[in-house]
């Protein structure tokens, strides 16, 4: 029986306080764990549809609304904007490529969106099945809708007012579905996309008005105009222009202060009442072993072995806790995924994640100064003394 | 050979013990008598080298206590020396063989299975080779703390009072199994007690 066995076998015969200490310090490690995992997807989310889009211009409102509702198609649009007045934009030299956007309208919760062929384009994406759109109230559908709603080619459907089921039905103008998207992993998957002329069609009454758009992508040719050009449009237009990299950064900022930080602060404080509790389980097995130890120091155990034996113990701890947590964290984004129809959530990479590396030598950390005083007690087991106590 | 000259040892200046000298040598037994307060477990500790005398020397089989450093009569003790406590120490979390294989690799010897198992059923524990020693009865822990003395084929055994919280029966089975193994293993056998019916099993007593 080696002094590795030894401690393993120390381990498993309290099987209470082990589990104590093994439930807290994976509980810690796994929120952490956890926090890391959805701060790293969301980041490369943002990352995925925001593409090449340096500015989004849209009517006047919030810019991190606009950027939410144009770019990841999460907000409500902020309202109208002529479509002339993007034209004008567009003849500046700095620009390279404007995309057109209509939207406001959904299908079963998935939103339309009128666009041109260059917003398929943007996102790499590939028709599966069918063809783009050629004709009006013709309509290329996102791979997650497919699948969901199992839309095929030639199937026909209404657009609803609004984003949320049940809005009003726009039932005098019927879609034709013409073509399938290939899975992008991007917000695509979940769109349905048709030209802006047809989502114009649906909500215009009178055919004299201008047409209007909700919003335009732009795309520039030298980055020296992401500082020029919102600027300029926000200034001498009634048009807002927002760029979606600066807002996305303030908005993972402001959920990095205000729910990030916080819960991580509620996951350092488990880890280190982890900590206790396995300070408090080595201390009272200590109490009652230490005849153990003075027995084995009989027997020919040096100082040394003792001090290898509680570390032995608390290195299984906090070692196999961060193991566990890391397991906790993926288990529940899997359950998570069980009972959800999100494509993000269900293919979420369950890979180690480089962030997390630093778990473990904290937790570590944490075990072995849990185990100081145990340890300075195990090396000064008094053999004498505590033989002539009995 | 345990050769020792007259010892002298005080905890302060108003406790202080002398204590006779000793010459053993292998497979050969020895009783030392003497009531509470006259040093007895002070004195299994000296010539265990747990304690350093004031005066006098002991030496086992030409070495010396006194030229060996504290880690080194540490490393010294495990190989050669074995105790017997009254009352019989093991570690719980293991069962009772696993107690003696662990006694075997902390003193340096060679991992034997087969020895132990032997040792065991010699001292009639043979079924409770796999039980928890803290499920055993007092007189089998007794006999399973002999176990753990004689397994590692120390050179001097060091019984501190085995007797005293047993029955008379009981009392004879440990005397006898502790000098038959004493015996087998060719150690020296040292056993301090007040316990008088032990008197009358030793050939050499001393008095404390």
């Amino acid at each position: 029986m080696t002094i590795f066995k030894l401690s393993w076998r120390n381990i498993v015969v309290s099987p209470l306080n082990t589990i104590l200490s093994l439930l807290l310090m994976s509980l810690g490690v796994g929120i952490i764990s956890l926090l890391i995992l959805l701060n790293n997807e969301m980041k490369q989310q943002v990352k995925n549809n925001l593409k090449e889009i340096d500015m989004v211009v849209g009517a006047k409102g919030s810019p991190l609304q606009l950027i939410l509702s144009s770019v990841y198609h999460i907000d409500n649009p902020t309202g109208n904007i002529p479509l002339s007045s993007i034209d004008k934009l567009k003849k500046n030299r700095l620009v390279d490529l404007v995309i057109p956007l209509s939207y406001g309208d959904s299908y079963e919760g998935f939103r339309i969106v009128g666009s041109t062929h260059d917003y398929i384009d943007l996102y790499n994406a590939e028709i599966k099945e069918g063809r783009s759109w050629e004709g009006g109230f013709e309509v290329v559908i996102g791979s997650e809708i497919a699948r969901i709603h199992n839309l095929q080619i030639g199937d026909n459907f209404y657009g609803s007012h609004g984003f949320k089921k049940g809005g009003h039905v726009h039932n005098n103008y019927a879609y034709t579905v013409v073509g399938i998207l290939n899975f992008s992993g991007s917000v695509i998957d979940n769109l349905i996309l048709t030209d802006y002329q047809s989502v114009w069609n649906v909500h215009n009454k009178d055919a004299h008005s201008e047409m209007e758009i909700t919003a335009a992508l732009f795309k520039f040719k030298n980055p020296s105009a992401l500082i020029k050009l919102p600027r300029q449009v926000n200034e001498t237009t009634n048009l807002q222009a927002a760029v979606p990299v600066f807002e996305m950064n303030r908005l993972i900022k402001l959920l990095g202060k205000n729910i990030i930080n916080p819960i991580q602060f509620i996951a350092v404080v488990i880890m280190i009442v982890s900590g206790l509790s396995i300070f408090i389980s080595l201390y009272n097995s200590l109490k009652r072993r230490r005849y153990e130890l003075a027995l084995m120091r009989v027997h020919g155990a040096s100082r040394w072995q003792l001090v290898m034996l509680i570390q032995f113990e608390t290195l299984f701890l906090s070692v196999l806790g961060a193991f566990f947590g890391l397991l906790l964290s993926r288990l529940s984004i899997y359950i998570y995924s069980l009972g959800s129809d999100n494509h993000i959530i269900n293919n979420f990479p369950l890979t180690f994640v480089a962030e997390e590396f630093w778990l473990f030598p904290s937790a570590l950390l944490i075990g072995v100064f849990a185990a100081i005083i145990p340890t300075l007690q195990a090396y000064r087991t008094n053999i004498p003394k505590l033989l002539t106590d009995a | 050979m345990l050769k020792t000259t007259p010892i002298s040892f005080s905890y302060d200046n108003i406790n202080s013990f002398i204590f006779p000298e000793i010459s053993l040598s292998d497979a050969e037994d020895l009783l030392i008598l003497g009531k509470s307060g006259v040093g007895k477990t002070t004195f299994i500790q000296i010539l265990a080298g747990l304690l350093k005398p004031d005066k006098g020397s002991i030496s086992l089989n030409g070495v010396k206590y006194a030229d060996l450093s504290m880690k080194k009569m540490d490393e010294f003790r495990g190989k050669n020396i074995s105790l017997v406590f009254q009352k019989p120490y093991f570690i719980n979390s293991i069962n009772l063989i696993e107690n003696l294989l662990t006694t075997l690799k902390l003193s340096g010897n060679e991992v034997d299975n087969k020895k132990c198992g032997y040792l065991l059923e010699q001292i009639g524990l043979s079924d409770k080779s796999y039980s928890k020693t803290y499920e055993l009865s007092e007189g089998e822990k007794q006999r399973a703390s002999i176990a753990m003395a004689v397994c590692k084929n120390p050179d001097l055994i060091l019984a501190d009072e085995p007797t005293a919280s047993l029955d008379d029966e009981n009392c004879d089975i440990i005397i006898n199994l502790l000098k038959e193994q004493a015996k087998n293993s060719n150690s020296k056998l040292i056993i301090i007690t007040h316990d008088q019916r032990l008197k009358s099993q030793f050939k050499n007593t001393i008095n404390l």
